[in-house]
């Protein structure tokens, strides 16, 4: 069984909720747990910050859409933009394990993204703009 | 997002409840700065009612425990942290840079 939920949103942080909510209920529906789905949550909402951050400057003018689709077990987060190129699979490797001087604060929510999901994809083209695709499968299977 | 904060003889507890993201994080990091500003550097986050953190509120705490350790004047520690916010804290890589207690009152006597 396959179903899909798309929205779009404003290049506003004020959206994170919803997206939260959205992708919550996919991974529900995909028979995630509690874990798993609050994994989705951070990973779509670091995900679409970073678009607001990055691609929009911080600017509330732009728009994004997010496409969740389940498929089984599987959720597949797909974040389309139109602003600034920013591929997040390509973001260094942020200091996870120095001291607290050593630290840095960039590149921390990507990190999160890729321990988070299964797979992390990103594409950007003159024409279509950005296009971030995240997976993850549920332990439990469907 | 909620913050409430507390005196006591030693430290102060701020308690943040519900949810912590992009949208106010920025709520929280000024709360903690004013804190600062007071001359307050010992502080106890306590995450009871806490609901979601991403890794806006991570920076604002980074930030914090930065200001607070300076000159060996104070320090954060964690309180009440939920499993879920402890796994991700735990993933940054967080977890080794704050002290956790299981309850705001212990954290409160680590002081």
């Amino acid at each position: 069984m396959t179903s899909t939920r798309k929205a779009t949103y404003s290049s506003d942080y004020a959206n994170l909720e919803s997206i939260r909510d959205l992708v919550a209920q996919a991974a529900r529906e995909a028979g995630m747990d509690e874990a798993e789905t609050y994994h989705v949550q951070l990973a779509a909402d670091e995900a679409a910050s970073n678009i607001i951050e990055h691609a929009y400057e911080g600017r509330a003018d732009g728009q994004f859409e997010l496409e969740c689709e389940v498929e089984g077990n599987k959720v597949t987060i797909v974040l389309h933009d139109h602003g600034k190129v920013f591929d997040i699979t390509r973001v260094r490797k942020p200091n996870v394990k120095g001291k607290l001087s050593e630290r840095e604060i960039g590149g921390l929510g990507v990190y999160l993204i890729q321990k988070l999901m299964d797979e992390v994809y990103f594409e950007s083209s003159a024409e279509s703009g950005n296009t971030l695709t995240m997976v993850k499968r549920g332990k439990r299977g469907s | 997002m909620e913050i409430v904060t507390k005196e006591f003889k030693h430290c102060n507890v701020v308690s943040v409840k519900g949810r912590v993201d992009s949208s106010t994080a920025p709520q929280f990091s000024q709360a903690l700065e004013a804190m600062n500003k007071n001359g307050q550097y010992k502080l106890v986050i306590d995450m009871a009612g806490l609901e979601y953190m991403s890794s806006a509120g991570f920076r604002a705490l980074l930030a914090a425990q930065r200001a607070c350790k300076r000159y060996n004047r104070g320090e954060v520690v964690l309180a009440s942290v939920p499993a879920r916010i402890r796994e991700a804290l735990e993933l940054a890589g967080f977890t080794e840079l704050f002290k956790t207690f299981d309850d705001s009152l212990s954290a409160v006597g680590h002081f």
